[in-house]
């Protein structure tokens, strides 16, 4: 999902370091580190193919797919940044955890994941390769290959930077154990070793970071007093979702509802998390269909409580701070940027050993960021670009090689990116934009490709193309000319937040305007060829028989239900 | 492909693999007794942070260790040979 990645411009020039670890919080750190190398040489023996090595043996239990799959997106960059940007902009973050996840998140486990699984396909690239062919996958795996495995060392970047920030420790000695650690543990056990940890990141986000929403509603006197006290300290409306939204004037963000619901909400949230691979992988592993689709569903519960532990603390900082937080370009020795928040509040209700925790959560959360790109990096390289153009036909064993000596690869490029980012950091702001580029469009073309028979391969092409030039087009366009943002948000006071939500909008209408025109002038594949494919051509398994509470479909209402009661309540 | 819903956990005979909850339980007690030790060793003289009083290392390290301690005996390998 888009990353906060202003987080990572923390400023070095920052005096001293924020917090000071004792014994106990250095051993609570050690320890994490022995349990992951040590998981890893575990399961080692269990990623004895490709299968294993890739897709974790299609073994994983729906709660291990659910939880595994929400913590590949729920990295400590992620924490950090939302955590400052509802310092910022109040509440209204919280709507990138809630209309932003739970409707793609249902989405995927109720109608893509037939698809996905049924197919039996390995990627999401490969999906498309069965779906409408080569050069689409080619455009598709490439892309995604060389995303993934930038992300993997701005990943790695930006935790070294907290590291320094936060704690005081060498840039340098934070990525190289940091990179080797995950070199290791991935290397060995494959996708295996990468899903064990970011389920044991899960559980260690929530309890490193809990203590901070309890201790800070205590100190605050619940909600109503942290309410009294954000009005004390500043001015607009931080704790409402909806109700300031019907302008772009009428909220701290600068957007209008439209843009959050049908851009954010709609079209880059569903392109996220339909068609990330890195997420989609989880789901993929698990051990059969209904785990699979149950797998997004289980995550979508907890993805609508992280605002516990993310949101809560950015506006406990609102209340209960004494001093105020600037932005990054106006850091000076004394001051604290907004992405410091969640440190801050770390240091400030948490002692020896909690305070490890803490800390430990977010090296977890930032190692199981770069395992995930990276495995997901192998995995893409040897089944998409390795084994259809560089060698076919070979045995199961030589790719499982494979795909260990490319999760090395992928780890030593990961460690480039991430020196050439301390001197080039406008390449996370490039990064950033190079992700936006393709999410909505991709989304297009797999849905076109799911639910529509008639979608061609050379209508697949050509959407995805359109649709990512023209993506590329806007951005550029409101670089060069920022006044042209009115054009593209439709608003003369649409801010610069708003270009992102439109600009998905546009380039995924145009992918699926221009795939479907293709479409139509060109040749569909046979009906043979698109069987477990498409919609019209897939046999869904009998859920006559299975109890209603066992059911996906169930389950997905529930969090709708939830979901409405948390816009009711903080409308 | 054919792909059947399994209403019963599918057992895959060649992965007699301990399950994660075990390695997040043991590890879970292990920092349990680490920040309970913390909090019970400066009871009477906590470090200083914000509502130190309330002790929050002791309530932390209590909760962990029950947590952790119950995926630890739940998933014990010689419990899942049964």
């Amino acid at each position: 999902m888009s990353l906060p990645l202003s987080m990572l411009a923390l400023s070095t020039t920052t005096v001293g370091q924020l917090i000071s670890l004792k014994p106990p919080d250095i051993l609570i750190i050690v320890l994490y580190f022995l349990m992951v190398l040590g998981i890893g040489v575990y399961l080692k023996k269990f990623a004895n193919t490709s299968n294993d090595f890739f897709m974790a043996g299609r073994d994983m239990s729906a709660w291990v797919a659910g939880l595994s799959f929400l913590s590949a997106n729920l990295g400590a960059l992620e924490l950090m940044g939302w955590s400052a940007a509802t310092y910022q902009y109040g509440i209204l973050a919280t709507h990138f955890y809630w209309i932003a996840a739970f409707p793609a998140m249902v989405f995927l486990g109720l109608v893509m994941m037939p698809f996905y699984y049924i197919s039996n396909t390995h990627s999401v690239p490969g999906y498309l390769q069965l779906r409408y062919g080569e050069s689409t996958r080619a455009l598709s795996g490439i892309s995604f290959a060389f995303m993934t495995v930038l992300m993997s060392g701005i990943n790695m970047y930006a935790m070294a930077l907290v590291m320094k920030v936060v704690l005081g420790w060498n840039i340098h000695f934070s990525i190289w154990v940091s990179s080797l650690t995950v070199a290791v543990y991935v290397t060995l056990g494959g996708l295996y070793s990468a899903i064990f940890n970011e389920v044991l990141q899960f559980f260690l986000i929530w309890l490193g970071a809990i203590s901070i929403p309890v201790l800070g509603m205590i100190e605050a006197g619940g909600w109503n007093g942290l309410v009294a006290k954000i009005h004390e300290r500043v001015q607009g409306d931080y704790v409402h979702l909806w109700s300031g939204m019907g302008s772009f004037s009428g909220n701290p963000m600068g957007v209008h509802w439209t843009g959050m619901v049908f851009g954010l909400g709609g079209v880059i949230a569903f392109g996220y998390w339909t068609t990330d691979f890195l997420v989609v992988q989880r789901a993929m592993a698990a051990k059969d269909l209904r785990s699979a689709q149950l797998a997004p569903i289980i995550a979508s519960y907890f993805k609508m409580l992280v605002p516990l532990i993310v949101i809560l603390p950015g506006l406990l900082a609102l209340g209960v701070l004494p001093f105020k937080l600037v932005p990054e370009s106006a850091v000076t020795p004394g001051l604290h940027s907004y992405n410091e928040v969640l440190p801050i509040m770390l240091a400030r209700y948490c002692g020896p050993g909690l305070l490890g925790l803490g800390v430990t959560a977010l090296i977890a959360g930032f190692m199981s960021g770069m395992a995930g790109n990276v495995s997901a990096f192998a995995t893409v390289w040897t089944y998409d670009i390795y084994r259809p153009y560089i060698r076919r036909r070979e045995s199961d064993q030589h790719y499982l090689r494979v795909g260990r000596w490319s999760t090395i690869l992928g780890v030593i490029v990961s460690i480039g990116t991430a020196y050439l980012v301390t001197h080039f950091k406008s390449i996370m702001d490039y990064m950033q934009a190079l992700v936006s580029f393709f999410i909505a469009p991709l989304f297009g073309t797999v849905i076109l490709g799911m639910l529509w028979k008639r979608g061609t391969s050379k209508g697949g092409f050509w959407g995805l193309l359109a649709g990512t030039v023209s993506s590329v087009a806007m951005y550029t366009a409101v670089v060069v000319h920022p006044e042209w943002l009115r054009y593209i948000a439709l608003s003369p006071d649409a801010k610069p937040m708003a270009e992102n939500l439109y600009r998905a909008l546009w380039s995924w209408m145009i992918c699926v305007g221009v795939t479907i025109v293709v479409s139509l002038f060109t040749e569909p594949k046979p009906a043979s060829e698109l069987q477990g494919l498409v919609l019209a051509h897939t046999t869904f398994p009998d859920n006559r028989g299975i109890p209603l509470y066992k059911r996906p479909i169930f389950w997905g209402i529930g969090v709708g239900i939830f979901f409405g009661l948390l816009q009711y309540i903080f409308w | 492909m054919d792909d059947k819903v399994q209403d019963l956990p599918v057992h895959h005979e060649h992965h007699q693999m301990l399950p994660v909850w075990f390695f997040i339980g043991v590890l879970l007690l292990v920092y349990g007794v680490i920040i309970l030790w913390v909090g019970v060793s400066d009871y009477n003289q906590p470090t200083q942070v914000i509502l130190a009083n309330e002790h929050a290392n002791v309530w932390g390290g209590i909760i962990l260790i029950l947590l952790g301690g119950f995926y630890t005996i739940r998933f014990w390998p010689r419990r899942r040979l049964r």
